[in-house]
């Protein structure tokens, strides 16, 4: 037991050593101007913090807000395991019209995995989001041509549909993670009784 | 990302005006979960920085250059563990092609950026358990080497 100790501690610490190194690059740079690696660290970390900074607390508002008013019921029904394939065109049409990097549709899948979106469907809008979002389209004609985009997002739209189907098979049961853990009072969980939206 | 922010900022308010408890409920769920993925999070600004810093364009072109198995898998590679936002990702990737660097590489490169993280992979584990995750990326980088070798045949 204590090799699995010592494994969980390891993982406890790799972020702040990371973080550590990152900063003692850093400062390094500074001290000794020579070093311009570390200079280059520094800011790239920086940027990344600011990006971070920029998307995540906008995201996690969003789905706070989506855990307190959307009702189960309506999420079960369009993306849940009885919306079928139906349920896949909504999570595309959901994933391209959202902008910015995969890991702010984390916290959006993990919201919806929560009112009952299926595995699978949390597995397919993952994917749409990480190939077809508008914005990341735009870009790509701009810079490497129209036949381009169209051949990547033809292609990969069965590639990442298989991969959902996949993931599901593979990991069978799969449950959202229970975090945090459920903190909401059974008053303020949106009911299936009572209407989802109160009137004003 | 700007609209999201005035959606976000019009719903927020309009749940203020709905029900303040609930809405204080809902802020309250996002910030727990926003500091239960802290430490992934941290470890992912730390290896972006890491890793960015030591890529530049020209040691791309070096990697990317040529024909053959090893630049395809070189970007296949390179696209999984870095993270780069797609407005700088696609200038460098229209900067590497016209410098050379053939349509089945680029495309190895802009799939496998897209679609496998694994710098992110952290952050993923803790959203969607360590099982899913790695079993997300292992079959996108998969289906990223399909994409590309036929979007290869298909462009050429």
């Amino acid at each position: 037991m204590r090799g699995e100790k010592s494994g969980i501690r390891f993982k406890t610490v790799l972020p702040w050593a990371a973080g550590g190194a990152v900063l003692l690059l850093w400062t390094a740079s500074r001290l000794w101007p020579v070093f311009s690696f570390g200079e280059r660290v520094g800011r790239t970390s920086l940027e990344m913090i600011r990006e971070v900074a920029g998307i995540l607390p906008v995201m996690f508002i969003l789905v706070g807000l989506f855990e307190v008013w959307v009702p189960r019921k309506s999420i079960e029904r369009f993306l849940g395991r009885e919306a079928g394939w139906k349920a896949v065109p909504w999570l595309i049409l959901l994933a391209t019209v959202q902008a910015g990097p995969l890991y702010g549709a984390f916290p959006v899948a993990l919201g919806l995995a929560r009112k009952g979106c299926s595995p699978r469907n949390v597995f397919i809008y993952l994917g749409a989001f990480s190939t077809l979002k508008i914005p990341l389209l735009t870009f790509e004609v701009g810079f490497l041509g129209w036949q381009f985009s169209l051949a990547r997002v033809l292609l990969s739209l069965p590639a990442f549909i298989f991969v959902g189907v996949l993931v599901d098979r593979l990991v069978p049961g799969w449950t959202p993670p229970e975090f945090p853990a459920s903190s909401l009072s059974p008053a303020l969980s949106p009911k299936i009784e009572q209407p989802s939206k109160v009137s004003r | 990302m700007i609209y999201l922010a005035v959606f976000t900022a019009a719903a927020l308010l309009a749940s203020i005006i709905a029900d303040r408890r609930r809405t204080w409920a809902g802020i309250v769920f996002g910030a727990r979960m926003l500091v239960k993925i802290l430490p992934a999070l941290v470890l992912m600004v730390a290896a972006v920085g890491l890793l960015l810093s030591a890529l530049n364009p020209r040691f791309l072109e070096s990697l990317f250059g040529g024909g053959g198995v090893v630049p395809f898998l070189a970007g296949l590679a390179v696209g999984a563990v870095a993270l780069i936002p797609g407005f700088i990702a696609f200038p460098l990737a229209g900067l590497l092609r016209s410098n050379g660097v053939s349509t089945a590489v680029l495309a190895a490169f802009v799939t496998s950026l897209l679609m496998v993280g694994v710098v992110t992979l952290p952050l993923e584990s803790r959203f969607f358990g360590q099982k899913a995750a790695l079993w997300r990326n292992v079959l996108s980088l998969l289906a990223a080497a399909v994409v590309a070798l036929a979007m290869s045949l298909v462009l050429t």
